[in-house]
């Protein structure tokens, strides 16, 4: 194509729009599809957020803000006073912490193993990219019951310390908030490993040779010379890991029980027993804003990766 | 020579080290669940010696039996739909010029890859719920219609990609051989295309079949899937039988993923 494009002539004119049209009328189907059973349905959780909850479950069609006030206040039974609701901060905090707690572990143990399969040679490679693959497609269900076999207090860490004779009653690690942590750590750690990889394979080892020549020692090149370069895939593993750790359902609610909610129980609890679902509907358009904020970042910090 | 190291410049301490750590990690709680699958003893945690016992169980549990056909019927029709639209959608956006709008159209198709799936849950068990109120139709439509959504995405990129890397020369000999355009697509771009589609087609299977917060949340009453129905079944005290389903299901993924590596790396 020539920077200066010449006026098109009619007859180029015709082509261009008629494959413009052929394009959209390919993609026609999948963008119908979408827009009813994907897209279209988060326009209505946006309305229903602002309408007035109905008294046994559903809505009123009635305009109401109660379900966003309802997010970090809650009214008083007796003199209708708002209060901050503690209950919901506290799950916020803890879905925050479990997040962020999770990706910086799955980053600590991901980047060496990321590292590790980069370096092999390139029949090995394969192999060893083909066996973080596995587990990051298996059924995230049975990723969960299998953790929660290794932990739970019949399961093969306690049974095995009580027949050691390290401890004489079972360490309680499920239902905690530890439990929900091990339990994300293990589910998402590919999610972590497979970007990192991707910016590893692409690292020129040289750079590594330059930096010994240079007297720089192993921890200096692995700060000054490999993590900046590899920047790129660490945000990149860490919004993967990030975004949907904080919208983890299955995973608190097999490992973290009732009590150790996360923000995805706490959104389903609403249209359940607890049936306030212009609040459900509110803390989800809240939890969709978070996670598209924070794509948006990785988004244009890895454009100013490639524009660099 | 014996006593003299070598310095590998790719060497960074504790790494490997780690990194085999975190493989047996990986791989340990898997393999004892499938281990135990094969358990004589109804305890998951005391070996009683080799018995494919819990795999009759399962078989013969009618709940099991109903929800392995359900999720198969769901993840065939959805993977079905969503290959057949992400093929047209992915001729439609590649080798083309940048036209208007084709942002849009990747945003809307990577849409399901990005929305937490509790979100999507929730709006479609609000709009599905209108619908279903409104029609009384309650079948399996609702869920295929939402497993062929979300695995667009999956059944698009191994599509998109073969395609990018097919180039337009064999399209134009045909063109000038006095092929029409059916019968270039019929007999020239689909037959290249077809690993591509096979490969996207496994991937939206394996995606469906794996689904759990969706379908918990739009199916309706008794419309377990095998998923919903371990789910389910994790709330009671735990029978190994779930190791006996979690194996079948754990196998078949194996078996599609490899099928999938197979169909993608001939492309190099």
């Amino acid at each position: 194509m020539s920077p200066q494009p010449l006026p098109l002539s009619a007859v180029e004119q015709a082509i261009t729009r008629d494959t413009v049209r052929r394009n959209w009328l390919f993609s026609t189907p999948a963008l119908v599809l979408l827009s009813l059973a994907a897209t279209g349905p988060l326009l209505i959780v946006l309305v229903y957020s602002f309408l007035t909850p109905g008294k046994y479950g559903n809505v009123e069609w009635a305009f109401s803000l109660d379900g966003w006030v309802g997010i970090l206040f809650t009214r008083d039974i007796f003199d209708g006073t708002l209060g901050l609701a503690d209950a919901h901060l506290k799950i916020f905090w803890r879905s925050v912490r479990l997040s962020l707690l999770t990706t910086m572990i799955t980053f600590g143990v991901g980047f060496p193993t990321a590292w590790f399969i980069a370096t092999r040679p390139p029949k090995a490679r394969a192999l060893w990219l083909f066996l973080i693959t596995i587990p990051f497609w298996t059924n995230l269900l049975i990723r969960t019951f299998a953790i929660n076999e290794v932990i739970r207090n019949e399961g093969i860490v306690n049974s095995a310390l009580i027949w050691a004779g390290v401890i004489s009653r079972p360490i309680q690690i499920v239902y905690t908030d530890t439990a929900v942590l091990i339990g994300m750590a293990y589910v998402y750690l590919p999610l972590m490993v497979l970007p990192l990889f991707a910016a590893i394979d692409r690292f020129d080892m040289r750079l590594v040779e330059a930096g010994y020549d240079l007297y720089a020692s192993r921890w200096q090149v692995l700060r000054r010379v490999i993590l900046p370069i590899v920047k790129p895939g660490i945000i990149a593993g860490s919004i993967l890991v990030f975004v949907p750790s904080l919208g983890a359902y299955v995973t608190p609610r097999v490992l973290g029980g009732g009590k150790n909610m996360m923000i995805g129980n706490f959104i389903e609890l609403q249209f359940g027993q607890g049936r306030n679902w212009p609040l459900g509907a509110a803390l989800s358009i809240l939890l969709l804003v978070i996670v598209m904020v924070a794509l948006l970042f990785y988004v244009r910090a890895a454009n100013r990766e490639v524009g660099k | 020579m014996s006593k003299q190291r070598s310095f590998n410049v790719t060497d960074l301490p504790g790494f490997t080290t780690i990194a085999i750590l975190a493989f047996l990690a990986l791989y340990a709680p898997i393999l004892t669940l499938v281990v135990y699958s094969f358990n004589d003893a109804s305890s998951i945690t005391v070996w009683g010696g080799f018995s494919l016992r819990w795999y009759e169980i399962a078989w013969q549990n009618t709940a099991v039996k109903e929800a392995t056909l359900r999720s198969l019927i769901i993840a065939t029709s959805a993977s079905v739909i969503a290959t057949t639209v992400a093929t047209l959608a992915a001729l439609g956006t590649t080798r083309t010029a940048p036209f208007k709008g084709q942002t849009a159209i990747y945003a809307m198709i990577n849409q399901p890859l990005m929305v937490p799936e509790i979100v999507t849950a929730v709006a479609l068990l609000i709009f599905f719920g209108i619908i279903k109120k409104a029609t009384d139709y309650l079948g399996l439509g609702y869920l295929i219609a939402a497993h062929a959504a979300f695995c667009v995405p999956f059944a698009y990129l191994p599509i998109r990609a073969r395609l990018e890397g097919m180039d337009l020369s064999l399209e134009t000999a045909a063109a000038d051989l006095y092929a029409n355009r059916w019968m270039t697509l019929r007999r020239i771009t689909l037959p290249l295309l077809a690993p591509g589609i096979a490969a996207g087609a496994m991937l939206a299977f394996v995606i469906s079949l794996d689904d759990v917060v969706i379908t918990e949340f739009v199916k309706t009453g008794g419309q377990e899937t095998l998923p919903t129905y371990m789910l389910g079944q994790m709330r009671r005290a735990i029978s190994p039988e779930v190791n006996a389903i979690s194996t079948g299901l754990l196998a078949l993924t194996v078996l599609l993923l490899t099928a999938f590596f197979l169909l993608t790396r001939r492309r190099d």
